[in-house]
């Protein structure tokens, strides 16, 4: 349960340094009016829906780490056997990248007004991820084909699973791409567009990193990594 | 002292004014309502009508325990179905919704003085996931095989084996679905309630003056959101273990003789991956209710709660704490000793903030004007039953203590305490609170205080005895005992008096039922601030509160919530929005 451990930790560094931002050691029962008005202390200046999209992406993570936790409990258990990772996840890690660089395309043109550049960034983002998603299939048929099932060992299962959630939550990005897309071409007013590319993005490159993060993991390096970590500090 | 500068009459320029959804018609009004309080009105029925099925699901077990071999109709299996759902419905399906959906979608915005959560439209939605999670737990009962006997813990391998009621049938898939989409439910609406807290909150309210309930439902929220994926995760894979045959928490079994497909899985991986959600979820269901109690007791005690910085800091310290204390849930399953050792102390340690909440609750009483109203009534009874139950939690907490009770009755008599009986005390002070303000009447003061002293001295009734029975090494979870040699006379007749005790305190929540139907229309009047208090859900312009909650402008806040008695000030209460400096070392405004 480390990893979850370490991922907590990590939010909880976040958590105590906004919260030492709020005056928490205020003695409020002296503090009538709007006392020296604690501009600052009221609501963040970020847009709300970008918070509530942080505070999912918390959650999200949070899911990922404890898949990441039960799988390094579970590849500790003798009847382990990693299996072979296709090739073709390298090319749809590429295309992964690629729709994230789009969509931050889409965002610097959104902030600069220029509406053709961010159809261009979002219909780009939005054709790499549908094919990430193909060539996540096919990876996925590859191993089967190859006799590596579902049920036949838990490196497999722990295989098919991980990456089925995280195509799962880039699908269910792609739901909010498509809108924000609908909106780009309906004429959306310029500051809700960028809102949403933005938002969009934020998505797609968390997406990304728990990509990498698992890809790392699936490959076995992430073990390597850690068990040198282990050697480091006995 | 701080010097301040009362300030009076600040235009209400810079709160950012939100673009409310208006509904159009009576079904986007009262049934696919955007509106917080609607909202909080679904959650809470539906909870209570589940939860009305976990209490008769109660009896039929105290039915079998109290007088065992009578009810043909009980089978062992059918016991174990009962416990099972009882647990669950009890812990997930009304406690939490109860306490995050129900109280958390009315007080939030209100408190915070918002028009309403800052994404309606998903927390609409989070309702009517979460109604569906319900009815395909219900939907359960009536699958073939019937609801999963596995226990509330839903323990691999036994949870998806012939041998357990529900395991081979539909009763476990039914079961696991139910809770992911309780878990997707409560997500979407967990968003709402900690961005509502961050970015909703009116001019002047700062962190620092929130009341603590809405400190202990955000911190709780914050603590489910991080929580509840560890038993999405548990139950997805649990999911593929049943219906494809993997073998993440399945060992190599032979059943019947035969070799099942599972091979090498690991059983203790679930226990971790279930008690790091189920032991924050102790304090999910806590931390609203130590919240809720504060403000009661100062309410009715008119007067400041006693150290609010400090109730804020125990509150974020428990939080904190509660994530590494989750394996003494696991002592017996065979753990290092130098793991227990570990967990222990951290149990042991997060009393220490636990503590610091129940002396303050007990300052604020101190010498305060304490009203017997029915919310106080029910709040001190729950800082006893909540001081019971947690000191049980001590001996518990203890690796050598726990190892030979924690297949007793002792360790049931210990939960029911100080997570049954304790929240669910506060949600009957809350109810008896904020009734007036979500109906406009008050509920009946009679019935009340026989709901009250029936379900209090009752379930002391219930749960002492168990203690007791557990101390003689009575086990949990049989469904029959008659015939061992630990079932005494004695501890027959103590069955007997503990069942029909539970039957008497569930008649009682009949009657409470009955008053909150009744009293919706036959009820008192409550004018708007019935019970003079400061915060300002109590200061809406309407009562019930409209659409939008605060009439024109939001309410600006000057002060902190608990500015009860104030030396000086011409009443007894000072509400969050009215300007002026009341400080005894001024003149009086």
């Amino acid at each position: 349960m480390s990893v979850i451990l370490v991922f907590l930790l990590v939010i909880a560094g976040f958590a105590g340094w906004w919260l030492s931002h709020q005056r928490l050691t205020a003695k409020p029962w002296l503090e009538q009016g709007l006392a020296g008005d604690f501009v600052g202390f009221d609501r963040s200046a970020l847009p709300t829906a970008k918070i509530g999209l942080g505070v999912f992406l918390a959650v999200v993570g949070c899911l990922f780490s404890l898949f990441t936790s039960a799988y390094f409990m579970r590849m500790g258990l003798p009847d382990w056997q990693p299996l072979p990772l296709p090739r073709l996840l390298w090319l749809n890690t590429g295309v992964l990248v690629l729709s994230s660089v789009a969509l931050q395309c889409a965002v610097v043109a959104a902030r600069k007004g220029q509406i053709d550049n961010v159809r261009l960034g979002l219909a780009t983002a939005g054709f790499t991820t549908l094919a990430f998603l193909v060539g996540q299939l096919m990876a996925w048929r590859q191993l089967t084909g190859d006799g590596y099932l579902l049920a036949s060992n838990p490196a497999n299962s722990f295989f098919y699973l991980i990456t089925g959630m995280h195509g799962l939550h880039i699908f269910g990005g792609l739901v909010g791409l498509g809108r924000t897309s609908i909106g780009a071409w309906n004429g959306a007013r310029p500051e809700r567009l960028r809102l949403s590319v933005e938002l969009c993005a934020m998505y797609w490159h968390f997406l990304l990193f728990v990509w990498l993060c698992i890809f790392a993991l699936l490959a076995g390096w992430a073990a390597t990594f850690i068990d040198i970590c282990q050697r480091l500090l006995t | 002292m701080v010097d301040v500068t009362p300030a009076d009459a600040i235009p209400p320029a810079e709160v950012g004014e939100v673009e409310l959804y208006h509904p159009h018609s009576w079904w986007t009004k009262y049934v696919f309502s955007q509106d917080a309080k609607v909202i909080a009105v679904q959650y809470s029925a539906t909870a209570t009508a589940i939860g009305l099925v976990a209490l008769v699901l109660s009896w039929l077990m105290r039915l079998q325990l109290g007088f065992p071999g009578t009810f043909d109709f009980i089978t062992p299996e059918a016991y174990y179905q009962f416990i099972t759902m009882h647990g669950m419905i009890m812990v997930i399906y009304l406690l939490t919704a109860l306490f995050l959906g129900g109280f958390g979608n009315y007080l939030i915005p209100l408190m915070v003085g918002a028009r309403d959560m800052v994404f309606p439209y998903v927390n609409m939605l989070s309702y009517w996931v979460y109604l569906l999670a319900v009815l395909v737990l219900v939907s359960s009962f009536f699958a073939p095989g019937g609801p999963t006997g596995a226990g509330w813990t839903l323990y691999p391998p036994q949870a998806i084996m012939s041998g357990t009621p529900g395991g081979q049938d539909w009763g476990i898939i039914l079961m696991l679905s139910s809770l992911i989409l309780f878990i997707v439910g409560f997500t979407m609406g967990g968003l709402n309630y900690v961005v509502t807290v961050l970015q909703g909150r009116t001019r002047g309210m700062t962190l620092m003056r929130l009341p603590l309930t809405v400190w202990g439902i955000f911190t709780a929220t914050v603590m489910a959101l991080l929580a509840f994926p560890a038993l999405f995760v548990a139950c997805v894979m649990m999911l593929l273990d049943r219906v494809l045959g993997t073998s993440f928490f399945m060992p190599a079994i032979v059943e019947m003789g035969a070799q099942l497909q599972h091979n090498g899985g690991s059983p203790i991986l679930f226990q971790h991956l279930f008690w790091f959600f189920g032991h924050p979820e102790v304090y999910i269901v806590a931390l609203p209710a130590f919240g809720i109690v504060s403000d009661l007791i100062s309410t009715h005690a008119r007067k400041n709660i006693f150290g609010y910085r400090m109730m804020v800091w125990a509150i974020l310290a428990i939080g904190a704490l509660s994530f590494v204390v989750w394996a003494h849930h696991m002592y017996v399953s065979g753990m290092n000793p130098y793991f227990g050792f570990f967990f222990a102390t951290t149990t042991l340690i997060i009393a220490v903030p636990t503590a610091i909440k129940v002396y303050n609750w007990v300052l604020t009483l101190w010498r305060g004007d304490i009203h017997l109203t029915l919310p106080m009534l029910f709040a001190l009874a729950f800082i006893v039953t909540f001081v019971n139950g947690g000191l049980t939690g001590l001996f518990l907490g203890n690796v050598v203590v726990d190892v030979p009770l924690s297949d007793t009755m002792f360790v049931v008599a210990h939960f029911h305490m100080v997570m049954g009986v304790a929240p669910i005390l506060v949600i009957f002070g809350a109810i008896y609170h904020w009734y007036p303000k979500v109906t406009g009447r008050m509920l009946d003061e009679t019935l009340g205080k026989f709901h009250f002293w029936v379900t209090f001295v009752g379930a002391y009734l219930i749960f002492f005895p168990m203690h007791y029975l557990g101390l003689m090494g009575v086990p949990r979870r049989y469904a029959e005992l008659t015939d061992m040699t630990i079932m005494t006379e004695s501890a027959r007749h103590l069955n007997s008096f503990i069942s029909i005790m539970a039957f008497t305190v569930g008649f009682a929540q009949m009657v409470f039922l009955f008053n909150l139907i009744w009293s919706i229309r036959h009820g008192r009047g409550a004018g708007g601030n019935p019970w003079r208090a400061t915060t300002l859900e109590w200061q809406t312009p309407q009562t019930p509160p409209a659409h939008g909650n605060f009439g024109k402008e939001l309410p600006i806040v000057y002060r902190w919530a608990y500015d009860y008695s104030v030396p000086g000030a011409k009443e007894d209460f000072i509400p969050q929005n009215v300007p002026g400096d009341f400080a005894p070392s001024r003149e009086p405004a």
